[in-house]
């Protein structure tokens, strides 16, 4: 064995750090096209496409593992389910009728106004998969992608709040980064009293920072943060975050401000893309319309 | 076993997958850090059993396909895999004859070199991660090595070659 390893050693080893500087240069390429624009986005997606096996493969058993929970559930349990779940139902049409009385009543407001109407887009329900992406970052992997509509850049929502944002998509999966990613911020306001700041992912998921307001700035602990649209990145009046402490330190000229992300970032397993027009589009015949209206 | 010239690839491939799909595994948040470089040990392993047939190419593609699994920049693992595989297949005689200490240790520092390769294009590229997700997944891996490299040889030594 160590004879047949010899001759072949002795042959190649002068090749060798040839081959590995040609790949080096060639990965520092690459970096560098990846990085400056999605030159890559057709090589990425062909790769993408043979590792979705294996994605849906490491997805399998936390899938079975629901899947059997859920068959192998007493049919006791699930009647007390099934008993919340009516009434869980009951109520949230009940606060539905009043959610409609509200638009309309919001719309008229808003047309006394002159602002623009507010657009709700189309949601779609997406599972994340079981998948760990990028270890440097706070990325899920959802299980539908181009094919289903899905654009970078899109929304993702669950039942509390918003929960990141599509930054890649591959035909069957795309990529998505939580807003908790150290590297992500997001325009938010504060819905008691409309002040405008931005909310900075820490890399942990129950945490949120708030660097950029002043000492004397109006917030306080448990006010809600909504996203404020600009940007135009997220659809604006989305729930974010709670603050949770504010600490004003008198020789900074910063105030501390933690807040905590309305969404179960590491709990989620389904989640919602939100389809929404940008705004940009909207406004010109909305405009148009009512001071013409108003006039008369 | 002792035509050594019959290159068991399916076991390579095999392994491979499977070192990719553990990379890829859902693991709890806090073992999250500590997950071990699972491609980088196998590819170590192979490049030093057969340094020949398994050497930087295959290394970088697998980089490749790392890359676009994890959504990091494409042809950062590829470079890293890359320089371990190399200096691998450069020392390969001298780490099969080591004992198992002094082969851990040389595991170490190509685990060490590998996570500094990464941590380095992040710094460049702008990526900011907590210090623990690069130290984290090198204690894991030089604990798992002595248990992993056993493991691999009995994959390698039972596949075709030697039937």
């Amino acid at each position: 064995m160590v004879g047949s390893y010899k001759k072949g050693s002795a042959a190649k080893t002068p090749a060798l750090g040839l081959r590995a500087l040609a790949l080096i240069v060639l990965s520092v390429l690459l970096m560098f096209l990846d990085q400056r624009d999605g030159h890559l986005d057709a090589v990425r997606q062909t790769i993408g496409a043979a590792v979705y096996p294996l994605q849906v493969t490491v997805d399998a058993p936390a899938r079975l593992w629901n899947w059997m929970r859920a068959r192998s559930a007493s049919r006791n349990h699930l009647q007390l389910e099934n008993s919340r779940l009516k009434i869980e139902s009951l109520v949230s049409k009940g606060q539905i009728q009043e959610l409609a009385a509200l638009r309309a009543e919001n719309d008229r407001l808003r047309a006394l106004l002159d602002a623009r109407e507010r657009v709700r887009g189309e949601v779609r329900v997406a599972a994340i998969m079981a998948v760990d992406a990028n270890p440097y970052r706070h990325n899920i992997v959802l299980d539908i992608g181009r094919r289903h509509g899905v654009y970078d850049g899109q929304t993702i929502i669950d039942a509390n709040g918003v929960v990141g944002q599509v930054i890649e998509t591959g035909l069957l999966t795309s990529q998505a980064i939580l807003i908790s990613d150290p590297d992500h911020a997001l325009p938010v306001e504060v819905s008691r009293n409309g002040l405008r700041t931005i909310a900075f992912g820490t890399g942990e998921f129950d945490r949120l920072d708030l660097p950029f307001l002043p000492n004397n700035a109006d917030i306080r602990s448990g006010d809600l943060l909504t996203t404020s649209g600009l940007g135009g990145a997220f659809p604006p009046g989305y729930p974010v975050a709670v603050v949770g402490m504010v600490n004003r330190i008198p020789q900074e000229p910063f105030a501390d401000v933690v807040a905590t992300p309305a969404a179960a970032l590491n709990q989620v397993r389904e989640v919602m893309l939100i389809w929404h027009q940008p705004a940009a589009d909207e406004p010109e015949p909305a405009a148009a319309e009512t001071p013409d209206g108003q006039d008369e | 076993m002792s035509n050594g010239a019959r290159i068991p690839y399916l076991s390579v491939l095999g392994t491979l997958i499977v070192a990719l799909m553990l990379t890829m595994m859902p693991l709890p948040e806090a073992a999250e850090a500590f997950r071990p470089d699972w491609l980088a040990l196998v590819l170590i392993f192979w490049v030093m059993m057969l340094p020949r047939a398994i050497s930087v190419g295959v290394a970088w593609m697998a980089g490749i396909v790392l890359d676009v699994a994890q959504g990091t920049l494409l042809g950062q693992h590829a470079l890293a895999l890359c320089v371990v595989a190399a200096i691998t297949a450069r020392f390969h005689l001298q780490m099969r004859v080591f004992p198992v200490s002094q082969m851990t240790a040389t595991v170490l520092a190509l685990l060490g070199l590998y996570q500094f390769l990464l941590f380095w294009i992040n710094g460049v590229a702008g990526v900011t991660a907590p210090a623990v997700h690069y130290w984290g997944p090198l204690l894991t891996g030089t604990i798992l090595w002595p248990i992993l490299s056993v493991m691999l040889s009995g994959i390698r030594y039972r596949t075709p070659a030697g039937a």
